[in-house]
C-alpha cells in the first residue's frame, strides 16, 4: 500500500486550508494508519535541501504511528552513525506528545518496504550536521498535533470538553473525574478528529525531556556484540569477497594470472572487472589469501605519474587568477592599497581519508529481475539510484537493507562501494559480501579535497583589519554529489566558514576557483567546507593579531561587537582555559572561533612541543552555543569526538600521491590519535533558547587552527600547511 | 584441514587452512559477528578476543596456534565478572558512538580489569592504546574503566 492511500489526508480535503502555525504549506498529513491507529506523515529536510525545494508536491519522508496497543513508532530518514540521532530525535516527539522516551520506537526508513513502498524521494541523506536542525520544529509540531487530536478524541468519548483534559505519559486524563484513556485506545478515534487550527509549542522552560541527558537507545546492543552493521549482514548462502582495484586512479587490468589464487583452499571464483579483480571465497580469510596470490598487471592509464606536488602547484597557480566571487563587501582592493600594514599568507591542506573503523563493504544479491543490497549508508536513496544504474534495473527493483554505520564522517554518503559490490555480484550466483581490506579502503577512498588558499589583509594604524581578501582553490564535492547545488562557480559547502565571518569586517572579497584534481575522487569529510576554511581564517586572524602585536583573544573580541553569541563563547572558552596564565617553556595556548553549522564555538588548545618538534595536545577547552540543547550528554560526546577527529588530522592526517598511487595503506602509515595521546577536553555549553545548531562536526573544524595557533604561541613558528611537520619545530641544540 | 576449537565454552569443528586467521573463522565460518575487522594487521584492536583470558588480535592469530585453549568473544564476555562490570560501565557512561570498535575496546578493558582490579592511568594507557576509536570515545573509555574498577571495591 502506498503512503498516500494509508494516509487519509484530513488536511487535503477539498477546500480545507493548510493548518495555521505550520511553517510550510502542507507539511503534515494525518489520518488512520493501516491496521488501525493514528498516522502522521511529515517531511523533514535532508542534506542537500536545495534540490528538494524544487519539488512541487509534498511527499512525507517521516512517519509517526500510534498503534492500538499504544506504541509510538517513528520512521525517519536520518541514520545513526554514532551521533546519537536515534535518541535525540525521538525526544522531540516524546516531549510534545507527552509520552515517555521509552514508549517511542524508532525504525529505519524504509523499515518495511511493503508498508512504506518507497517514500524516499529527493535526496535522502544524513550529513552536514542537519538532522537536529531540520527536525527541531516539524517533529515537535507533529507531536503536539497528535496530542491535541488524542485529547479531542478522549473529550468526545467523555462528552466533555478538551480544556478539562490533559495528557501525560501516553494517557489522556479527564481532570474533573480522574478518568484515563490510553493513547492506544484513542488512536483510531483521534485519526478522525479535525486537524487543530493552532498548535502552540511548549516554552523551553516547560521541557521535561529536551535538555536532559537521555540514555541512548542504541548503547546496549553496542556493548555485547549484537549491534548489526553492514559488514555483519549474512543472508543465507552468502559468499565472501575482497578485491584489488587499480592502484593508480583510472588504471585498468592489463593481464591477470589467477591460477595460484584459484588453488587456494576455499576460493570459489575470481571476478575480473575492467579496473578491479575480486576473489570470491567461503570466508574472508580465503579471499584475502587468494587476493595475495593474484598476479595482476595494470595498465596505469593517464595518471601514472601523478604526485601531490603536481596537484598543489596547479591549485597554487589557480589562486593567482580570478575566481567566482563568494562574498564581496565594500572595496577590499582599494582599502588594502592604502592600509598601514599589509599581511599576506598562503595556506595548504592535504587530501584526507575517512578511515571509518568499519571498512567499506556491501553485500549484494543480483538476480535477473531485481537486486538486493545489505549496507550501512548515510544516503540510501543515492545507493538505490546508483545500484539500479549499475544493475541495469529500475530503482524500484533495488531492495536495500540499511544497517548501523561503523563510522560515516561523509564516506557513507557515497555509493561507490555498493556499485562495486553489484559489479561483482553480477558474476556470482547467490549473495556475495564484498569487504575491502583496510589498504583498499585507504587507497580507494574519496578524499577530503586538497586546498590552497591565498589570503591577505590590510590593517590600520591600530592594527585593526580594514580589508580582507581570500582566494582559494580546490575541488567542489557538491558539484559532483548534488550538481544543482553548484551554481555560478560556487556552492554553499565549499564556502562555509570562508564567508560571513563572525568578525566585523567592512571590506571583504572572497573568491573560489574550482579545480578538480586529475583522477582523484573527492568527497565530503567530517566538517566539510569548514574543515578547510576555518583553519585558514582562524590561523590568519591569529597572524593579524601577531602582526598587530596584540593578544589573540583580545584582538578577536574587539571585532565581535555585532556578534554577541560569538563573543560570549570566546570569552567563556578563554576564561575556562586560563587564557593569559603562564605555561612552561615549549608550551602554548591557541584559540579558534567559528560560526558554522548554525552553532557558535570557541576552543582553546594547549600544546607542548618537544625539543625534537613533537607536538602533544594536552588540553582543549571548548565553549559552544548550539542553541537549545536536546541531549546534553550527546553534545559533550560529539564535541569530544569532533576534537579528537580534528586533532588526528592536524597531527597526522595526510594522503599523498606518488606515481599516481596513494602512499598510505593502513593505520601504521595513516595514523589515528590513540587513547594515550588524547588531551583532556572540557566542554562548556551556553544555555540558549535559539533553534538548535549542528554539533557533530563543529569540534573538528575549530581544533585544527586552535592547535596551529597554540604551536605558534609555544614556538613562534607559524604552520600554514597541515599536518604538523615536526622537522619545522625542532629547536636548535 | 579440520580443527576443533572452543569458543565461549562450546566446541566447534571447522575445516579451513591452518594459517586462516581466527577472526574469519569466528565471523564468517561460525557467524559470530560481534568481533570486528578493522585492519588485518593488529594495528587497531577491533578484532580483540581472549585466549585463555589473554587479549589477542584475532586478525593475526592463525587457527593452528590455538589448540585446546579457551576462546572468549564479545558475545560471552558478559559472563565474566570483569566483562560484566566493563559492559555496565560502558552503558552507564554512554561510551559508544558508532560502536564499531567497542567490541574490541571492551575485550581489552575486560582483560585489563580481570588482571588488575585498580588500574592507574598509565596502566590504562598501556592496555588500551592498541585499540583505535575513530569516533574518539577515549575519554569516556578511560572514565568507564575507572568506574568499573570502583565497583571492584576499595583499593587494597
Amino acid at each position: 500500500m502506498k503512503p498516500e492511500r494509508l494516509l487519509l489526508l484530513a488536511g487535503d480535503k477539498a477546500g480545507s486550508p493548510a493548518p495555521k502555525g505550520f511553517s510550510r504549506r502542507g507539511f503534515l498529513r494525518v489520518g488512520a494508519a493501516a491496521g488501525g491507529g493514528l498516522m502522521l506523515g511529515l517531511r523533514l529536510p535532508l542534506a542537500g535541501g536545495e534540490a528538494e525545494a524544487a519539488e512541487a508536491s509534498f511527499t512525507p519522508n517521516a512517519f509517526i504511528r500510534i498503534a492500538p496497543d499504544g506504541e509510538v513508532v517513528l520512521t525517519m530518514p536520518y541514520v545513526e552513525m554514532g551521533q546519537g540521532t536515534y535518541t535525540s530525535i525521538p525526544m522531540l516527539i516524546a516531549e510534545e506528545l507527552e509520552v515517555k522516551l521509552s514508549q517511542v520506537r524508532l525504525e529505519h526508513a524504509p523499515p518495511n518496504e511493503k508498508l512504506y513502498a518507497n517514500p524516499l524521494l529527493g535526496v535522502q541523506a544524513t550529513g552536514n550536521s542537519n538532522a537536529m536542525r531540520g527536525a527541531w520544529k516539524p517533529l515537535r509540531e507533529a507531536g503536539a498535533t497528535a496530542r491535541i487530536m488524542l485529547i479531542a478524541a478522549a473529550a468526545k468519548r467523555w462528552s466533555g470538553d478538551a480544556q478539562s483534559c490533559s495528557a501525560r505519559d501516553g494517557e489522556v486524563i479527564h481532570e474533573p473525574t480522574g478518568q484515563r484513556l490510553s493513547y492506544g485506545a484513542l488512536a483510531a478515534d483521534a485519526a478522525t478528529m479535525p486537524l487543530p487550527k493552532h498548535v502552540t509549542l511548549k516554552s523551553p522552560k516547560d521541557f521535561k525531556l529536551i535538555g536532559t541527558p537521555a540514555k541512548r537507545l542504541d548503547t546496549p546492543s553496542k556493548v555485547n556484540g549484537t549491534a548489526t552493521y553492514g559488514i555483519d549482514a549474512r543472508p543465507p548462502g552468502v559468499k565472501f569477497a575482497t578485491l584489488a582495484q587499480s592502484p593508480v586512479f583510472g588504471g585498468r587490468v592489463k593481464s591477470l594470472d589467477d591460477a595460484a589464487a584459484k588453488a587456494v583452499n576455499g576460493v570459489r571464483q575470481i571476478v575480473r572487472l575492467d579496473d578491479a579483480v575480486a576473489v570470491v571465497a567461503d570466508h574472508m580469510g580465503a579471499a584475502k589469501k587468494g587476493l595475495e596470490a593474484l598476479k595482476i598487471e595494470w595498465d596505469e592509464g593517464p595518471h601514472a605519474g601523478l604526485t601531490t606536488q603536481d596537484i598543489a602547484h596547479e591549485l597554487e597557480r589557480a589562486t593567482l587568477g580570478a575566481g567566482a566571487v563568494a562574498q564581496n563587501i565594500g572595496d577590499a582592493d582599494k582599502v588594502m592599497a592604502s592600509a598601514a600594514t599589509k599581511v599576506e599568507a598562503a595556506y595548504e591542506l592535504p587530501f584526507l581519508a575517512h578511515a571509518t573503523m568499519e571498512p567499506m563493504n556491501c553485500t549484494a544479491h543480483f538476480r535477473q529481475d531485481e537486486c538486493e543490497i545489505w549496507i550501512g549508508s548515510q544516503a540510501m536513496a543515492r545507493v538505490q539510484t546508483m545500484v539500479a544504474k549499475a544493475a541495469g534495473l529500475p530503482p524500484e527493483k533495488v531492495i536495500i537493507h540499511n544497517h548501523l554505520i561503523g563510522g560515516g564522517f561523509g564516506r557513507r554518503l557515497e555509493a561507490d562501494g555498493a556499485v562495486r559490490a553489484v559489479e561483482i555480484a553480477k558474476h556470482v550466483d547467490g549473495p556475495v559480501k564484498v569487504v575491502w581490506t583496510r589498504e583498499e579502503d585507504i587507497q580507494h577512498d574519496m578524499y577530503r579535497p586538497y586546498w590552497f588558499d591565498r589570503i591577505s589583509a590590510g590593517l590600520d594604524e591600530q592594527g585593526k583589519p580594514v580589508a580582507w581578501r581570500n582566494c582559494f582553490a580546490g575541488s567542489s564535492v557538491m558539484a559532483r554529489w548534488l550538481p544543482p547545488g553548484f551554481k555560478v562557480g560556487l556552492d554553499s559547502d565549499t564556502t562555509e566558514g570562508a564567508i560571513d565571518l563572525v568578525y566585523d569586517l567592512s571590506n571583504v572579497r572572497v573568491e573560489y576557483v574550482r579545480v578538480e584534481p586529475p583522477g582523484v575522487p573527492t568527497a565530503f569529510w567530517r566538517s566539510v567546507g569548514p574543515s578547510h576554511n576555518v583553519f585558514v581564517t582562524e590561523s590568519f586572524i591569529d597572524e593579524l593579531a601577531a602582526a598587530a602585536k596584540q593578544d589573540a583573544v583580545a584582538y578577536r573580541r574587539a571585532l565581535l561587537d555585532r556578534s554577541p553569541r560569538a563573543k560570549a563563547v570566546l570569552e567563556l572558552a578563554a576564561e575556562k582555559a586560563g587564557w593569559g596564565q603562564a605555561l612552561p617553556k615549549g608550551s602554548g595556548r591557541g584559540v579558534a572561533l567559528q560560526f558554522v553549522f548554525g552553532s557558535y564555538l570557541a576552543q582553546v588548545a594547549e600544546v607542548e612541543v618537544s625539543k625534537e618538534g613533537a607536538v602533544r595536545v594536552r588540553r582543549v577547552v571548548c565553549a559552544v552555543d548550539c542553541g537549545a540543547v536536546v541531549n546534553p550528554d550527546t553534545v559533550e560526546a560529539q564535541i569530544q569526538s569532533g576534537i579528537i577527529f580534528g586533532a588526528t588530522a592536524a597531527l597526522y592526517g595526510q594522503i599523498t600521491l606518488k606515481n599516481g598511487r596513494v602512499e598510505q595503506g593502513n593505520f601504521d602509515t595513516y595514523q589515528i590519535l590513540r587513547l594515550n595521546e588524547t588531551p583532556a577536553i572540557e566542554v562548556h555549553v551556553i544555555n540558549s533558547p535559539e533553534t538548535p545548531g549542528g554539533i557533530g562536526e563543529t569540534g573538528t573544524s575549530a581544533i585544527v587552527p586552535a592547535i596551529a595557533n597554540a604551536i605558534f604561541a609555544a614556538t613562534g613558528k607559524r604552520l600554514r600547511k597541515m599536518p604538523v611537520d615536526a622537522s619545522l619545530l625542532k629547536r636548535p641544540t | 584441514m579440520a580443527f576443533t576449537i572452543k569458543v565461549n565454552k562450546k566446541t566447534y569443528s571447522v575445516d579451513v587452512d591452518n594459517d586462516t586467521p581466527l577472526l574469519w573463522v569466528l565471523r564468517d565460518v561460525l557467524g559470530m559477528t560481534g568481533t570486528k575487522f578493522g585492519c588485518g594487521m593488529a594495528l587497531c584492536g577491533a578484532c580483540t578476543v581472549h585466549i585463555d583470558g589473554v587479549p589477542v588480535r584475532s586478525c593475526i592469530t592463525s587457527i593452528d596456534s590455538i589448540g585446546a585453549s579457551e576462546i572468549t568473544t564479545i558475545e560471552a564476555i558478559g559472563t565474566t565478572p570483569a566483562g560484566a562490570r566493563i559492559q555496565k560501565a560502558w552503558v552507564d557512561l554512554e561510551v559508544p558512538q558508532c560502536g564499531y570498535c567497542q567490541s574490541g575496546q571492551i575485550m581489552s578493558a575486560a582483560a585489563l580489569l580481570a588482571g588488575n582490579p585498580h588500574p592507574t592511568d598509565a596502566d590504562i594507557d598501556d592496555a588500551m592504546s592498541g585499540n583505535i576509536c575513530r569516533c574518539g570515545t577515549y575519554l569516556r573509555i578511560r572514565a568507564a574503566i575507572k568506574l568499573a574498577a570502583q565497583s571492584n571495591g576499595p583499593r587494597g
